[in-house]
């Protein structure tokens, strides 16, 4: 035990020991039907008073960071405020736009909010505890792969917002839809990389066993990796200060501006139940889970079982406060320097680390095997990755997106469809002006 | 095994009742007064774009986009099952997946040398 | 014949049925739909044949990004909004034939080939996992592995000269 916590990070086991009170893989698939009911409808009502209550705290906090008041008049300290809000939506009419899909458009704010709501189902929120002589782990289930299953319902949510935006009939959202969605995509692939480096310690994709490894030593400690992640995590969910599709000033309201009453709804829960999802995978996967904070999880009490629902939802709010005060703090990025930071920064730096790390670990794995000579190929190797990843940019000055003289004249005149040209791209000289006929 | 799916699928049964309900409930919970104006398509009070009859054009980078996107994925997908059998492979898998995100590397710095990252 | 049986047949009609809608659908967006519901019946094909890994990728990848692509692709060259697209070309009855004789032939195939091949799914129960399968592709099949690094190159290369022509003249 001693040994364990005197080691350094880098030689942590692939596995660490599991405590009884930590959930592997294996303790899933044996509850008994009402305790797998009681579980979900937990999770179900968790999402649902935390969207609640996450809309009151981001007008508050706002508010506050803005010398203002806030909403105060519903319930206590205006808590109330989701709920009314909620309310109030539902009695407004619902207005189906003329040139409207129907079907896809009934379909999609479903398709946007039911990703939404799984994707929490193989998080870990607390350990082990016995719920009326049935000894369970606080999660309402693990899978081998649970953080692909993750990925996978976050990529399936693109297409609440794609289908959205296309069945609405109507040019902004059009446009708010494709700009939203590219934006999701972008951003999910460096927030997948920034994850590897964790894997690479933890040696599982399931949560509870990722959890369990970080018994000693969260994963913060992979400082890029968290970092990478985060930055992704609020591109991925559409959140300030990369919350392009719905930038009033040019989109109206984005991919769901021809929404309304309990569809809208449904679009503006799935969006705060994702940034939950995506703080608690945060939590999760970087933040010890329901581990008590450092000195605390010295004390086995405070570490395990029941209590370690405290501690993740204290973690929980605490990224989410974040969420909220990079709204509040930071204006809204250009289309292009968002793109520009995704594909450019993020990426090559999540791969590069990446393969810090992996050289990192094969030190300590390959110690073992006394091949210590192999190792400087592997740092070589490394070295010219960082140097073929700066090669680009320094050959060639990087210079898009700048200018902020040089912007060419915005030409709409010789487009049937009212398309704004980005600022520098080049109008094709083949595309005539044409007649629109009108519908 | 497949036990371990069994609560995913009872999230989804409760999770699609609930969307499926308020997108049902919306239509009886609000008032009905038609409008013609109303069922236009939102343009911030200006008459509404007439419907593009096969002629829209969409910058093309959202395709390319698209296609970097399915490329990383497939690599993320590989870096994935790599990662959690790291400790087994040691050195050998490091350069083997050195090799790999190498070549794709060379891929991705033509796509930027090309502009293709450009959204200016 | 257990209930995983009857599942398994019944997605395997669900994928072939909106298969079928795929190809019939009036409208681009409705079958990139209909694919989409397609692809995750295979998924679920996938998981109850204990393969997770498989079926979450497939989801990932096929369902997740390359329809997304194909969203993309048709919002570019065409302007979806609004039914009414004329997908339906006179090859019609040729393109049916085509199918159904290739499918004809893969079944038989199939059938033939894979007649007595059993696979115990409670003995092999787990090995779908992330660590079994990088175990073997890692280990057995890196050269695969490698070359699809160069696969993903060629692809990209052939979207740049697809969208960027100008840039090539240069």
């Amino acid at each position: 035990m001693n040994q364990l916590i005197s080691t350094s990070p880098l030689s942590l086991p692939s596995r660490a020991p599991v405590a009884a009170t930590e959930a592997t893989v294996s303790t899933f698939g044996h509850d008994p039907w009402w305790l797998i009911l009681g579980k979900v409808v937990a999770v179900f009502v968790f999402l649902v008073l935390i969207t609640l209550f996450l809309i009151w705290a981001e007008r508050r906090i706002v508010a506050r960071m803005q010398q203002r008041l806030g909403p105060n008049r519903t319930g206590p300290f205006g808590l109330g405020q989701g709920l009314a809000d909620g309310i109030k939506l539902a009695l407004k009419e619902e207005i189906i736009p003329a040139m409207a899909d129907k079907p896809v458009y009934f379909i999609a704010p479903i398709v946007a909010t039911i990703p939404a709501f799984l994707a929490f189902a193989v998080i870990p929120v607390g350990g082990v505890v016995s719920i009326f002589g049935h000894v369970t782990a606080l999660q309402v289930t693990d899978l081998p792969v649970a953080v692909l299953f993750i990925l996978a319902c976050s990529s399936f949510g693109v297409y609440g917002i794609v289908l959205g935006g296309w069945a609405s009939g109507s040019t902004y959202p059009l446009l708010g839809a494709l700009r939203s969605a590219a934006q999701v995509i972008s951003y999910e692939v460096s927030l997948a990389l920034a994850l590897v480096p964790i894997f690479l310690y933890a040696g599982s994709l399931s949560t509870s066993e990722i959890v369990a490894a970080q018994n000693r030593f969260w994963f913060v400690f992979l400082v890029p990796s968290f970092v990478i992640y985060m930055v992704s995590a609020v591109g991925e969910t559409n959140r300030a200060p990369f919350d392009l599709p719905e930038a009033e000033g040019e989109l109206v309201g984005g991919f769901h501006t021809e929404y309304s009453s309990l569809k809208f709804a449904l679009f503006f829960l799935a969006e705060y139940i994702n940034m939950t999802t995506v703080s608690a995978v945060a939590t999760t996967l970087f933040l010890g889970g329901w581990h008590a904070p450092f000195l605390l999880s010295r004390v086995p009490v405070l570490n395990s079982g029941w209590f370690g629902l405290v501690w993740f939802t204290l973690k929980l709010l605490t990224v989410l406060f974040g969420f909220i005060w990079l709204r509040g703090t930071l204006p809204r990025l250009r289309y292009d320097q968002f793109m520009r930071l995704g594909w450019k920064l993020l990426i090559p730096a999540s791969l590069v680390w990446l393969l810090l790390v992996a050289a990192m670990r094969t030190l300590v794995v390959e110690d073992v095997n006394l091949r210590r000579n192999l190792v400087p190929v592997g740092i070589v190797f490394v070295v010219l990755l960082l140097l073929v990843s700066f090669w680009p940019s320094s050959k060639k000055p990087d210079r898009d997106g700048e200018g902020e003289d040089g912007h060419p004249e915005i030409a709409v005149g010789n487009r049937a469809f009212p398309v704004p040209v980005l600022p520098g791209e080049q109008t094709d000289p083949t595309l005539a002006p044409r007649e629109v006929t009108r519908a | 095994m497949g036990h371990v799916y069994m609560p995913i699928l009872v999230l989804f049964v409760l999770a699609a009742a609930f969307a499926v309900g308020s997108v049902t409930a919306a239509g009886f919970t609000g008032p009905k007064r038609y409008n013609r104006a109303k069922v236009d398509a939102y343009e911030c009070g200006i008459e509404a774009t007439p419907q593009p009859v096969g002629t829209a054009h969409f910058p093309v980078k959202y395709y390319l986009t698209a296609m970097l996107f399915i490329v990383f994925d497939i690599e993320i997908i590989f870096l994935y099952p790599w990662a959690v059998t790291f400790s087994k492979l040691g050195f050998f898998g490091l350069v083997e997946m050195v090799l790999f995100i190498g070549t794709v590397f060379v891929a991705y710095a033509y796509v930027w040398r090309r502009g293709g990252l450009q959204w200016d | 014949m257990t209930t995983k049986d009857v599942v398994f047949g019944a997605l395997g009609l669900l994928a072939c049925c909106s298969g079928v809608l795929v190809v019939t659908a009036r409208n681009v967006i409705h079958a990139a739909l209909w694919l989409v519901v397609t692809l995750g019946a295979l998924a679920a094909c996938y998981l109850l044949l204990t393969a997770d890994f498989v079926a979450w990728v497939q989801v990932l990848i096929y369902a997740g990004a390359i329809v997304v692509l194909l969203l993309f692709a048709a919002m570019l060259t065409r302007a979806p909004v609004g039914p009414g697209q004329d997908l339906d070309s006179g090859n019609r009855p040729a393109a049916a034939l085509v199918a159904g004789g290739v499918g004809v032939t893969l079944v038989t195939l199939l059938v033939q080939a894979f007649r007595s091949a059993y696979v115990d799914l409670d003995r092999v129960a787990g090995t779908g996992a992330g660590r079994p399968i990088g175990d073997a592709l890692f280990r057995s099949y890196v050269l695969p592995f490698e070359i699809a690094s160069v696969l993903l190159l060629a692809a990209l290369v052939g979207a740049i000269v697809l969208t960027r022509p100008e840039i090539g003249r240069r």
